[in-house]
């Protein structure tokens, strides 16, 4: 079973004024088969997690720790903290634009197994899991997220997901931009992964739309760069009905 | 010579006749001698040098270059070696610049390749006259009426060459074409290319430009008849310090004839050197004669580091109300920051990210390369490239 575990993190960006301070001490520890949901208001720095966990290089992490099995994180290389185990499905996935969506995820399961998967299982195993999220084949001779509707790229988001099998999984809004039906499907392909194993997932989220499908263990209120609360699944029914105001008042404030 | 065009691609809609983005006939008026001394010494601000750096063409285009050494020609198939006079020399074109005139000028024996309907591809390899020296050479490839072939053109090893190569093909003939330019570092090659298609001829070229240390190419394309058919596919890899320069040229003048051209570019520079640095020109020129042609052309460039520069300008002259089509783009897209990191968050490493996205670039050029064993080893020495100058 894995654990991933962040303390005290602070994390700046660059700017044109110089370094700005967004993450201000994030406690936050994921044990595999958990399932923790994060909410909060726009901007509070939920992405900048996300962002931080997986190494995007505009973030600095200025102190505070991330470890995965006790492993530091903080000192491994993007790709060398994926094939540890840990995936970010992102609110904003990118375009490649001359790279093929099958030749993609062969490079990247190649990468995370440690060796090429076997073409004929591999061809299988890739349109089982396109199938099972409702992908048109087509898709894998699309470059990678070109062109793809905001839904769609979601879709990519968690057939990665579902060949990668990380330890622990960020789902960063994947929730966002998606129809009734594509949140079901999208849904059932992260409890698909859940029930794969002992895995973690942090999911980010505005509605509570998706914790009706994927059923948090902890829900994490977010606020000003830091958790401000943590609670049962009932503190997301509150959220949803009294909105964030206590957290971001200044009265509220820690 | 304001009636609007018919058959243009969405970017060029509404253009009227005679509304090049350059003053009509800039192309059309080009000159062209076997003389040397008919062209002026290039200073670098001309149309036509302004992109290259003048200082590393080792006086090429002054006079001060002595062609005192030789390229080796090799040929694995049949073709002759012939002197100046001989009838068929000049058949192709005519120099357009003062570097292949004086090439013209030097070149003492011409080799050439004459395909008759003989299947098997003809390879010619030219080597380099070796580092310090100075050559001038000259190739000629026929096709006799309705022939069909396939010639390989490999440039390999050091030095400095300036060459005409001349592909004159017959009516009805077919021609596969691949040129290769898989010079040492330190080789400067500036090629003149006089592609003359006959009625109803085709000619796919490739072209694939990865060593030296400056390589200019102008391939001119020019029809004898109509329903002539040129394709013409390029890639080009500059590293840290190389200048690779595509000078095309296509002269529409008979009717109902077809050009397509597809170049891509990738570039990778290194911090403390010379840029990288690659540019593409893609003139073509719809004469009043031309009625009915189609006509594309495109150019892609990747920019895959920083100290790395594409120059690309695309230039359509329409003389004819008359065509059935005709677009041309160019776009520049450089490999951010943001899509190595999406590649890099699922577990593949800085330098395969690289390939993965060079290799996808450049498929759609060599694929068209349909001999296994060619593609193999120009996909290899990509890979290399990448390798080599890994960052
Ligand atoms: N490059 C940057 N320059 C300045 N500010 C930045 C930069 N990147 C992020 N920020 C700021 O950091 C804050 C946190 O952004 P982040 O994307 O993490 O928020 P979020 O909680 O994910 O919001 P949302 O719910 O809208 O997705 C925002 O105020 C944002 O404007
Ligand atoms: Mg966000």
């Amino acid at each position: 079973m894995s654990t991933l575990e962040i303390k005290d993190l602070h994390v700046s960006v660059a700017t044109d004024d110089g370094p700005k301070e967004i993450l201000k001490g994030v406690d936050l520890t994921i044990e595999g088969g958990q399932t923790h949901a994060i909410m909060g208001p726009n901007g509070s720095g939920k992405s900048t997690l996300a962002y931080a966990i997986a190494g995007h290089p505009k973030y600095e992490v200025t102190s505070g720790s991330i470890t995965l099995d006790g492993v530091d994180v903080l000192a491994m290389t993007v790709d060398e903290r994926a094939r540890a185990g840990l995936f970010l499905a992102m609110q904003y996935p990118v375009e490649v634009p001359g790279v093929s969506t099958s030749n993609f995820l062969r490079a990247a399961a190649t990468a995370v197994r440690g060796e090429a998967p076997k073409l004929r299982t591999w061809v299988k195993e890739v349109k089982t899991a396109m199938s099972n999220l409702d992908i048109d084949p087509a898709f894998g001779d699309r470059n990678v997220n070109e062109g793809f509707s905001g839904g769609e790229k979601k879709r990519q988001e968690v057939l990665q997901l579902a060949l990668l099998a990380p330890k622990i999984a960020v789902l960063d809004e994947t929730d966002s931009g998606l129809d009734v039906d594509a949140l079901r499907v999208v849904s059932e392909g992260v409890n698909r992964y859940k029930a794969s194993g002992d895995v973690g997932v942090l999911l980010i989220t505005h509605y509570t739309r998706i914790l009706q499908h994927i059923k948090p263990d902890v829900v994490h209120v977010f606020a000003g760069g830091k958790v401000v609360l943590s609670g049962g699944p009932e503190l997301a029914d509150e959220l949803e009905k009294n909105g964030y105001e206590r957290f971001t008042s200044p009265a509220a404030a820690v | 010579m304001t009636d609007v065009v018919s058959g243009l691609a969405p970017e060029l809609a509404g253009a009227k006749e005679g509304q090049g983005s350059k003053p009509l006939a800039s192309a059309s008026e080009r000159f062209t001698s076997y003389d040397l001394d008919a062209f002026e010494v290039p200073g670098g601000r001309e149309e036509n040098w302004r992109f290259t750096p003048m200082k590393r063409l080792r006086g090429l285009h002054d006079g001060t270059a002595r062609f005192d050494g030789s390229a080796t020609i090799t040929v694995d198939g049949s073709s002759e070696t012939v002197g100046r006079d001989d009838a068929r020399i000049g058949q192709g074109g005519v120099p357009a610049d003062r570097v292949a005139a004086a090439a013209w000028t030097a070149f003492t024996e011409a080799t050439v390749v004459t395909i008759d309907g003989t299947p098997e591809p003809v390879t010619v390899r030219v080597t380099g006259p070796g580092e310090g020296a100075v050559a001038a050479a000259h190739l000629q490839i026929r096709t006799t009426p309705h022939a069909e072939g396939t010639v390989v053109v490999e440039f390999s090893g050091s030095g400095t060459l300036a060459d005409n190569i001349e592909v004159v093909l017959a009516d009805g003939s077919k021609l596969t074409l691949v040129v290769t330019e898989e010079w040492a570092d330190d080789a400067v090659h500036v090629s003149a290319q006089h592609l003359s298609i006959g009625r109803d001829a085709t000619l796919r070229a490739t072209s694939v430009a990865l060593g030296g240390d400056l390589v200019r190419i102008s391939p001119t394309v020019k029809y004898r008849g109509p329903g002539g058919d040129a394709e013409l596919a390029g890639l080009g890899f500059a590293d840290a310090g190389q200048h690779l320069e595509q000078r095309l040229l296509v002269d529409h003048g008979e009717p109902s004839c077809t050009s397509n051209v597809l170049y891509k570019n990738a570039l990778q520079g290194r911090k403390g050197t010379t840029d990288a640095r690659t540019v593409w020109i893609g003139d073509v020129l719809i004469r009043a004669t031309a009625e009915n042609t189609r006509t594309f052309e495109f150019n892609r460039n990747l920019v895959l580091t920083e100290h790395a520069r594409a120059d690309s300008v695309p230039n359509l002259e329409i003389e004819t109300g008359e065509i059935a089509g005709a677009g041309h783009a160019s776009a520049t897209g450089r490999f951010d920051d943001e899509q190595l990191f999406y590649l890099q968050s699922r577990g593949i490493p800085e330098d395969v990210a690289r390939r993965l996205v060079v290799r996808g670039f450049f498929g759609e050029i060599l694929s068209k390369i349909t001999l296994p064993d060619l593609r193999e080893r120009l996909e290899a020495a990509i890979e290399a490239e990448l390798a080599v100058t890994g960052i």
